[in-house]
């Protein structure tokens, strides 16, 4: 297993420098250095000796991939891309091109990203796959035809749809709720209910039919009717051996998401004000802050490698005749 | 002066901090912290978003939609930033709060500034020189002793008078998270020289200082110091601190403790203006020699990020992502209330609180609110105290009245909610590239053209459609409510309205666009016979550039084109990002493009350089985006400029407005109107829409507050009865179909 995992990261070298290139070669495309500092530095007055002042002051006065100037090998280290990639690899993020810390903003924001994602996560992990299980328990009922309708329905519902709704109905016209904030700590609490609740809602839908349509496929194997034949309640042949035999395809989708729960949403903390690493990234697109956009690229791809080598190592977990080689 | 850890309970800025272990006691604080966390819950409304305010403390709640990204004076430039600075800054001059015209007044100035002339040769000339025989202008501005800076680790020193964090042991940085880290602090009384050293920053390249490139025309040697300074921060690593202190300036010295100069080359009046805004408030250099220390910038402790001012509020907590806090500044100087204002201040309450000392509000809480539905609807729960009107929201805030004028709708009123409008000193236009060979130039065929096209935008349907009324049609550059511009029917550009008053009333006021015939001549005039080249007869085609894009732009876009079609001109839409248009506008390869312009200050200059020649866009990197260069405009400008205000000056300007208007190189579109909503629990909320340092002058009732919130957020338990009820409905079947398979047997269905 462990030559696996050595093989595995020794991949993901790679594909990050890739990743790294193609954001890189993505954002010069649409953005040159003049772009972000006329965006920096605002709308009145700004001369040209500005323009410079600010490339100078945040390391873009380089070129972008090839220094002409420069002797040596410093002809491709003394470049934009080298500077503001090698970094990177160290997780060393550096500041924003508003100057703020990334890493410490990154620690930040986590946080709240999380408070919400985790009970997101592992509450409707549960109740989707238990609301299947029951579908699958009253199939070719009415009971399972009214509950993959009401799935289908959620499902063809926009999720900002449950956002608006969910705010009005329990924030504005209930009073439950704040309809959106956030503060820390044990505080916390009633800000990440209401989030929570819809997120939930919005995610029952395509969730609990994807989950319903893999126990049917179990259920009429040859080890349930052997199951039964032996006495063994109905709950405990779906919940301990129906969703057993379920888990490589439940795992593949799951395991990979665990974790990137820190990037967190960003609908859901958008409307309901939660200070997440969800909008971060498309606010500093907005902003053309290259700095926090390659990070954030970067991040969200290691995360991935992480969440599929994760995926992998949860496969033996569950299946033994799994190895990792 | 050094207070040491935890001095001012009611102040969290010096509040100190501990670092709790796992134990007994912390578990006793938890259970507290979660008790007293359940308590407040019932103690106030279930919806609030907000902690109790302690008793006694007067809040004011209100939201940002961006999160600021710099709050350093000499380099910040942006009203949402304006919101925070201009309330924790001082800089030497403020806006009368309730005077209109705007007033300059003193503000941490002890008078206003006296100046002094100068020629070539250094003698001093009197006061009534004309411009060009001025090469040096000497403002002299005394400032108020006795006046403190807010509480600050910059100024902690230890008992022996050292600075306390100067330098700050790595160990003891590292342990560092927050601000509210740093325990101990202090403060000292503000000088002259930290003014000087403010007009210092501004060349600073570290600092970065949008008005460096424009003040460096006009500040005696600032140029050549950036120049210096750019030098020397090369050769020093970027956190390194630079003393700006050790290099030649001859711009701004102090004379004394309490007084410095400013030297200004030749004659420029509208620096009185530069004066009352946070690039010219007194930054100290503790705080410079504080913040650049190494390790600083990587805990974003830095003076972009954590002001020092001598204002009547300080940021008492700094997360961009949540929420800023601005608390009263303990230091805070002798301030009074207005004691006159305009005709009907009196009778609007305005002057309810003459001579009151300020500020009166202890707390202002700004949270992040980024989306327009959840605003509003805070706003209506009495979470925020005021918000402006959003489209969404302004069927529901705002009706218009049987004369046409804004009003509240029935359930505004009966939330005690106030409406206050005003004119924006600000100008939309849409402008024509004069280098442009179809639509540009001083010709007569295009100029008709222009003007012809000037009739054609129907902007009163624009503004009726677009913005819901709030909008005033352009009949100049000049806006309203800024020295120059002229009301009534003299305001009146007959180029494209004309008077609408009935026989008895000859100078209403009222106007009327010109038919769209005077158009059509004026387009026939052209060579433009129905929309088409005489020459060619091919149709004519214009290209107009936008920055606006998406859904809520085609509609916009769309009612351009009706309009051009009015005249059979056929206009193509050419959208595009910020950065290309910008590039366009530098090259001078558009042809139409909508832009506007926001006042620095209320005077006139500040709106016709945008039309003086040598300030061209193209070739001058100028802010005159239409490329428009009239040569009695220019000289006129240059006149303009130095003037006084006063009937001549007027005259001057009544030229000015004439030419452009003859000329047409802009489509007056609108000056925007500003509609704000508050409660009726804030007091002294008159729009001042030149002034940053607003806050100082609110009061609020916290009192009227609580129990309108408790009245409009009565949780509902309806619902939670017919949920529970419905679940039931669900759960019933499913548990009776369960019971009823688990007690079947194989048989039962043969």
């Amino acid at each position: 297993m462990l030559n696996y995992l050595l093989r595995r990261v020794l991949y993901a070298i790679p594909i990050l420098l890739g990743v790294n290139l193609l954001t890189f070669a993505l954002f010069f495309m649409v953005n040159t250095p003049d772009d972000m500092a006329r965006i920096h530095l605002g709308a009145k007055h700004v001369t040209p000796e500005a323009i410079t002042r600010w490339k100078t002051e945040h390391g873009y006065d380089k070129p972008l991939f090839l220094n002409d100037q420069a002797p040596g090998p410093g002809a491709v280290t003394d470049t934009l891309f080298v500077e503001k990639s090698l970094k990177l690899f160290a997780l060393d993020f550096g500041p924003a091109d508003d100057g703020r810390d990334i890493a410490r903003e990154i620690k930040t924001r986590m946080w709240p990203s999380l408070a919400i994602a985790l009970p997101t996560f592992l509450v409707g992990l549960l109740a989707y796959l238990s609301f299947a299980l029951l579908l699958v328990f009253f199939r070719g009922t009415a009971l399972d035809t009214a509950g993959v309708v009401l799935c289908v329905a959620l499902m063809s519902v926009s999720g900002l749809f449950y956002v608006i709704g969910g705010q009005y109905l329990m924030g504005k016209l209930w009073h439950w709720f704040p309809i959106s904030g956030y503060q820390p700590g044990l505080e916390a609490w009633k800000f990440l209910l209401m989030p929570v609740l819809v997120s939930l809602v919005a995610g029952i839908g395509d969730s609990a039919r994807f989950y319903r349509a893999l126990f049917v496929e179990e259920i009429g194997k040859d080890y349930v009717r052997t199951a039964r034949a032996k006495g063994l309640s109905e709950l405990r042949v779906l919940f301990r051996h129906v969703l057993g035999n379920a888990m490589i395809p439940i795992l593949t989708g799951v395991v990979v998401v665990i974790p990137r729960l820190f990037l967190g949403s960003l609908i859901i903390e958008s409307f309901f004000g939660i200070p997440g690493l969800g909008s971060y990234t498309i606010d500093a697109i907005q902003a053309q802050d290259f700095a926090i956009v390659r990070s954030m690229v970067f991040l969200g791809s290691v995360l991935y490698i992480v969440g599929l080598v994760l995926t992998d190592l949860s496969y033996t977990l569950v299946d033994p005749r799994v190895r990792l080689e | 002066m050094a207070s040491r850890g935890g001095v001012d309970v009611d102040d969290p800025g010096v509040r100190v901090a501990r670092h709790p272990t796992v134990s007994g006691p912390t578990i006793k604080a938890v259970m507290a912290v979660l008790l007293a966390s359940l308590l407040s819950a019932c103690s106030q409304p279930a919806n609030s978003p907000y902690p109790p305010a302690p008793p006694g403390q007067s809040v004011l709640y209100s939201a940002f939609e961006e999160r600021p990204k710099h709050l350093d004076p000499a380099r910040s430039y942006s009203e949402n930033e304006y919101v925070y600075l201009g309330n924790i800054y001082e800089p030497p001059l403020q806006y009368h709060y309730l005077k209109r015209p705007y007033t300059l007044e003193p503000q941490t100035a002890a008078a206003m500034p006296t100046v002094r002339y100068y020629d070539g040769a250094g003698r001093p000339l009197p006061a009534d020189a004309p411009a060009k025989a001025i090469a040096v202008s000497e403002y002299e501005i005394r400032i108020r002793p006795g006046v403190r800076y807010q509480p600050h680790p910059c100024f902690a020193r230890t008992p022996e008078g050292k600075p306390r964090y100067v330098p700050i042991r790595a160990d003891e940085l590292a342990a560092m998270d927050s601000f509210q880290d740093f325990t101990e602090t202090g403060t000292r009384e503000l000088t002259a020289e930290d003014f000087v050293y403010q007009i210092r920053r501004l060349a600073n390249p570290r600092v970065q200082s949008p008005i460096l490139g424009l003040m460096a025309d006009y500040i005696v040697g600032l140029g050549d110091l950036a120049k210096a300074l750019g030098q020397a921060a090369k050769a020093q690593p970027k956190d390194a601190y630079l003393d700006l202190n050790a290099f030649a300036f001859k711009g701004a010295y102090s004379v004394d403790r309490y007084t410095y100069r400013v030297r200004i080359q030749g004659k420029y009046p509208q620096f009185l203006y530069w004066l009352a805004m946070p690039f010219f408030a007194p930054v100290p250099e503790e705080a410079e020699r504080f913040y650049r220390q190494p390790g600083m910038a990587e805990k974003n402790f830095s003076l972009d990020w954590q002001p020092v001012g001598t204002g009547a509020y300080y940021l008492a907590e700094n997360d961009p992502n949540r929420v800023m806090v601005l608390a009263r500044n303990p230091h805070y100087h002798d301030d009074f209330y207005p004691a006159e204002g305009d005709p009907g201040d009196r009778e609007a309450g305005l002057l309810d609180d003459a001579g009151r000392r300020l500020p009166m509000v202890d707390k202002v809480v700004y949270s992040l609110e980024k989306e327009d539905v959840p605003y509003w609807n805070k706003f209506l729960q009495g979470y925020y105290d005021a918000s402006g009107v959003s489209s969404d929201s302004f069927d529901q805030a705002i009706r218009m009245n049987a004369d046409g004028q804004p009003d509240l709708t029935p359930d505004m009123r009966e939330r005690g909610i106030q409406l206050s409008t005003a004119a924006r000193p600000s100008l939309n236009y849409m402008g024509f590239n004069m280098l442009d060979p179809v639509v540009g130039g001083n010709g007569e065929a295009a100029r008709k053209l222009r003007q012809a096209l000037s009739i054609a935008v129907d902007y009163e349907e624009f503004i009726s459609i677009f913005l819901n009324g709030r909008g005033i049609p352009g009949q100049g550059p000049i806006p309203p409510g800024i020295f120059g511009h002229r009301e009534g029917t003299q305001g009146i550009n007959p180029v494209i309205f004309r008077p609408d008053c009935g026989a008895g009333e000859p100078a209403c006021g009222k106007f009327k666009r010109r038919p769209l015939e005077d158009a059509k001549k004026l387009l026939a005039e052209a060579g433009y016979p129905d929309g088409r080249d005489a020459r060619t007869g091919q149709p004519l085609t214009l290209y107009f550039d936008t920055m606006a894009s998406g859904p809520e732009a085609k509609s916009r876009m769309d009612w351009f084109r009706k309009q051009f079609a009015k005249l059979g001109i056929q206009l193509v839409i050419r959208a595009t990002d910020y950065n290309r248009f910008q590039d366009k506008m530098l090259k001078g390869s558009e042809q139409l493009f909508e832009w506007g312009w926001n006042a620095d200050y209320p005077d006139p200059e500040n709106f016709l350089f945008l039309l003086y020649g040598p300030n061209k866009k193209v070739g001058a990197g100028g802010e005159n985006a239409a490329n428009y260069q009239n040569p009695e405009f220019d000289r006129l400008f240059e006149q303009m400029k130095d003037m006084d205000n006063g009937p001549e000056r007027q005259a001057v300007i009544d030229r000015m407005v004439e030419l452009v208007r003859q000329d047409a190189p802009w489509l007056f579109a609108f000056h925007p109107k500003s509609f704000g909503l508050r409660h009726g629990w804030v007091k002294n909320a008159k729009p001042n829409l030149m002034a940053h340092n607003l806050l100082k002058y609110r009061r609020v009732d916290p009192a009227a507050r609580e129990a309108y919130q408790a009245r409009w957020n009565q949780p509902a338990l309806l619902p939670v009865f017919v949920m529970v009820a419905l679940l039931a409905a669900l759960v019933w079947p499913a548990v009776t179909a369960y019971r009823r398979r688990m007690r079947s047997r194989a048989t039962d269905g043969i």
